[in-house]
C-alpha cells in the first residue's frame, strides 16, 4: 500500500458562528486519486480549501484540528503557507487563466519561486507543463495570444498546466469540469488519470459518475460530515452506510 | 359570472399599467429635453459672447525710423539697438497720423492705440535692422476701446460722457475704417500672453500653464497616496472598527466644501510651513488633498471590480499576498484607476475657491515657468475678468471659459479612451 500523504485530523471549519465541517479526520495516500462527494454545502470544498490553506482569504473563516502534509502540521500560524502552495497546486472551479499571455500564465509560477536561472530554463518549463497538460499541441503557435482567448476546456487545462509548473507534490481540483461540456471533460478526466502517476490528487465532483471513473479512493460528505470514505469501488457498489447508499443510488442529493 | 368579472379587471388593469409605463417614458424624455436645452443655451451663450475673443484689431501706422529720432546709425550694435529711442519714433508716427493734427487731437489719437504699440514698433525693427531711414507701414494693435466699438460690443448711441470714446475720437475710427487702415485679424495674444490690465493684450497662456502646473501637482501627489491608501484599504486592512470609520470618513471627506480645504492650505501650507503664496506648488497640494478622497473611492471601486477568481489563481501558485495584489490586481485595475484620477483632476481644473484662499487671485502679468512661481489658474482668472469693468474682458471671460471647458473635454476624452482601450472583460 502507498503512504500517506495528507492526513487530517478531526478538522472542525466555522464560518463565523456556523460549523461547516464537524471532526472531519480522513487519509489521503500518496499517488492517488481521492474524490470528494456530496450534496451542495455539505463542506466538501471547504474541507479542500482546508489543506492549501485558501481559507484565510476568508475572513469569518476559522480552522481548527489538524491537517499533516507529509507529517508536517499546516494548521498552525507558523506554517509557511506560500511554500505550503507551491506544494500543493490548485485548479478551480471556473477556469481563472491570467489576462495575460498562454506563456506568461505557466510561467508566472517558476518565476515568482525563482525556479529558474535562463528563458531557456522558463520556456523549457513552460513547455513541459503544456505537455503534461495535454495542451501543448493545440497552443505551440500561439504561446503570446491571451489565455483568456482559449476555450473553456483548454483554460481549464492551462490552469493546470499553470498549478504543476511549479512541480507541485499535490494538486486540488474544485470541481474542475462543472463549467465544461462533456467533450472537454472527457479529456480533462483522461488527463487525470494521467496526472495520478506523479501526483497526489484530490477531487471535488458534483457527478458521480466522474468520480467512479477517475478516482481510486472516495470519501462522502454530508451536512459537514465525512460519512463515509474508502475505496470507489466499494463506494459505488457496496457502501456500509446507509446514506451513502441512498445519495449514490439518487434518492437525494 | 365571477370569472368574467376577474377578467375585467385584469383588462382594466394591464391597460392602467401600460398608461404608465407610456407616461413614465415622456417624463424621462421631457427631462432630457429640458437638460439639453439648458445646456445649448449655456453653450449658445458662452460662444456667442466669446467668439470675438479670438479677433483683434489692428490699425495700419505709418512709422519712419529715422536714424535722427531713434538716435541710432546703421552700424550700431544689437545692445545700443536695444536702447534705440523708439518711443520718439512712435511720438511722430502718431503725431502724422492724420494730416494737421492739433494738440489736443494728438492726445485723442494716442488712445485709438495700444500700450503695446511702443514694443511692436521696436520688434518690427529688431527683426528688421534694414529699415533704418525708411518709412514703413506697420500693422499694430488697437486700443481695446476701439477693438470693441468695431466688433459692435460698445454701443455708439449713448451719450457721449457715458462712452470711452468721445465724438472726435468715433469720427477718427470711422475715417480708418473707410480708408481700410484698420482690420480684424486672429487674435495670437490671447494664446500667447498672461494676465494684463490692458484687455486688448491679455491672454489665457499665464492661467493656462498655471492651470498645468497645478493639476501636474495634483497628479504627483495624489496618484501615488490614492493607490496607495486604496490598495491598503482594500486588500490588506484587517476588517475592523478602525477601518470601518477610516472607510466612512473617505466618504465625508469627499463632501468637504472646496473652500475648506483652501483654509487648510492657507492655515498650514502657508502659515505654518511657509510654503510661497499664490504658486502652483501650494494650489496643487491643497487640491490634492480636496481631489483624494474622490480618487480613493475610485480607486477601490476599480479594484473591487477585479474578480477575487485572478488573486486566488496568483495565491494557489504560491505567489504572497503582495505579488497577488501588485502583479494582478492592480494591473487590472489600472484602467478604472487612471480614469479615476483624471475624473479627479478634471474636478480639480473647475475649482476656483481653494485657490482664492491660498492667494492664487493675484494679479500675474506673466507666464509662470516652475512650480513655485506665482501664478494664475484658469477658473480664477476667469472670476477675475468677470469682475473687471473693462468692456474688453467680458469677451476674454467667456472665451476663457471655452478654453477651460475644451481642456475639461479633452481630460474627459482621455478618460474615455483609457477605459476602452485596456478595460478587461471578463
Amino acid at each position: 500500500m502507498s503512504n500517506s500523504k495528507i492526513l487530517a485530523n478531526g478538522v472542525d471549519v466555522y464560518y463565523g458562528s456556523k460549523q461547516a465541517l464537524f471532526g472531519i479526520s480522513m487519509d489521503i495516500k500518496e499517488k492517488e486519486v481521492t474524490a470528494l462527494i456530496g450534496p451542495s454545502g455539505c463542506g466538501k470544498s471547504t474541507f479542500l480549501r482546508c489543506i492549501n490553506r485558501m481559507n484565510d482569504l476568508i475572513e469569518i473563516c476559522k480552522v481548527s484540528g489538524s491537517i499533516k502534509v507529509d507529517n508536517e502540521e499546516i494548521i498552525s500560524s507558523s506554517t509557511d503557507v506560500v511554500s505550503l502552495r507551491s506544494k500543493i497546486g490548485m485548479v478551480f472551479q471556473k477556469p481563472n487563466p491570467f489576462p495575460k499571455s498562454i506563456f506568461d500564465n505557466v510561467a508566472y509560477g517558476p518565476t515568482i519561486h525563482g525556479l529558474v536561472e535562463s528563458k531557456n530554463d522558463l520556456e523549457e518549463i513552460v513547455h513541459s507543463s503544456l505537455k503534461k497538460a495535454g495542451l501543448f499541441n493545440e497552443v505551440k503557435d500561439r504561446l503570446n495570444e491571451p489565455g483568456t482567448s482559449l476555450s473553456g476546456g483548454q483554460q481549464q487545462r492551462l490552469c493546470i498546466a499553470r498549478a504543476i509548473a511549479v512541480n507541485p507534490e499535490i494538486i486540488l481540483m474544485d470541481e474542475p469540469c462543472s463549467a465544461l461540456d462533456p467533450i472537454a471533460t472527457a479529456i480533462i478526466e483522461e488527463l487525470i488519470d494521467e496526472l495520478r502517476l506523479n501526483y497526489t490528487i484530490v477531487i471535488v465532483t458534483h457527478s458521480m459518475q466522474q468520480a467512479a471513473r477517475v478516482s481510486q479512493k472516495t470519501s462522502f460528505f454530508h451536512l459537514g460530515e465525512l460519512i463515509e470514505t474508502g475505496d470507489t469501488k466499494k463506494i459505488f457498489t457496496n457502501p456500509d452506510n446507509s446514506k451513502t447508499q441512498d445519495y449514490i443510488t439518487g434518492r437525494f442529493g | 359570472m365571477n370569472n368574467s368579472v376577474a377578467k375585467e379587471k385584469i383588462v382594466s388593469l394591464r391597460k392602467k399599467r401600460s398608461l404608465e409605463d407610456m407616461r413614465f417614458k415622456y417624463y424621462g424624455f421631457t427631462a432630457m429635453c429640458l437638460s439639453l436645452a439648458v445646456l445649448v443655451f449655456l453653450l449658445y451663450t458662452i460662444f456667442s459672447k466669446g467668439y470675438t475673443a479670438f479677433q483683434k484689431t489692428i490699425v495700419l501706422l505709418e512709422v519712419d525710423y529715422n536714424q535722427e529720432v531713434l538716435k541710432l546709425t546703421p552700424d550700431s550694435s544689437d545692445e545700443e539697438m536695444e536702447k534705440g529711442k523708439f518711443f520718439r519714433v512712435k511720438k511722430q508716427a502718431i503725431e502724422n497720423f492724420f494730416p494737421d493734427l492739433s494738440k489736443s487731437d494728438i492726445k485723442l489719437v494716442k488712445k485709438l492705440f495700444s500700450i503695446n504699440v511702443d514694443k511692436e514698433i521696436k520688434d518690427y525693427f529688431l527683426d528688421n535692422p534694414e529699415v533704418i531711414n525708411t518709412k514703413q507701414q506697420i500693422w499694430v494693435t488697437a486700443h481695446s476701446d476701439v477693438d470693441q466699438l468695431l466688433k459692435g460690443n460698445s454701443r455708439r448711441d449713448v451719450p457721449e460722457d457715458r462712452r470711452k470714446l468721445n465724438d472726435i475720437q468715433l469720427s477718427y475710427v470711422d475715417q480708418l475704417v473707410e480708408e481700410n487702415r484698420v482690420k480684424q485679424v486672429f487674435n495670437n495674444f490671447f494664446f500667447t500672453k498672461a494676465d494684463s490690465r490692458h484687455p486688448e493684450i491679455a491672454g489665457v497662456a499665464g492661467s493656462f500653464m498655471g492651470s498645468l502646473f497645478t493639476l501636474f501637482t495634483v497628479f504627483i501627489l495624489s496618484f501615488p497616496i490614492a493607490i496607495g491608501a486604496s490598495v491598503y484599504l482594500e486588500e490588506f486592512a484587517p476588517k475592523n472598527r478602525i477601518t470601518e470609520l477610516i472607510e466612512v470618513n473617505i466618504s465625508n471627506l469627499a463632501a468637504v466644501p472646496s473652500i475648506v480645504f483652501g483654509l487648510l492650505g492657507l492655515g498650514v501650507l502657508l502659515n505654518v510651513f511657509g510654503l510661497p503664496r499664490s504658486t502652483p506648488l501650494v494650489g496643487g497640494s491643497v487640491l490634492a488633498l480636496m481631489t483624494l478622497p474622490t480618487i480613493i473611492i475610485a480607486c477601490r471601486a476599480s479594484l473591487k471590480a477585479v474578480p477575487p477568481s485572478i488573486k486566488e489563481g496568483a495565491l494557489a501558485v504560491g505567489a504572497t499576498k503582495t505579488q497577488a495584489v501588485f502583479h494582478h490586481v492592480v494591473p487590472l485595475a489600472l484602467p478604472g484607476t487612471l480614469t479615476g484620477t483624471i475624473i479627479g483632476l478634471a474636478q480639480a481644473l473647475g475649482e476656483t475657491a481653494p485657490l482664492i484662499m491660498i492667494g492664487m487671485i493675484a494679479f500675474i502679468p506673466n507666464i509662470p515657468t516652475g512650480l513655485t512661481e506665482p501664478s494664475a489658474a484658469l477658473p480664477v482668472q476667469i472670476y477675475l475678468w468677470v469682475e473687471s469693468a473693462e468692456r474688453g474682458f467680458q469677451e476674454k471671460s467667456a472665451a476663457a471659459i471655452m478654453v477651460i471647458l475644451i481642456f475639461l473635454f479633452m481630460m474627459n476624452a482621455i478618460a474615455v479612451f483609457l477605459r476602452n482601450r485596456f478595460e478587461r472583460k471578463w
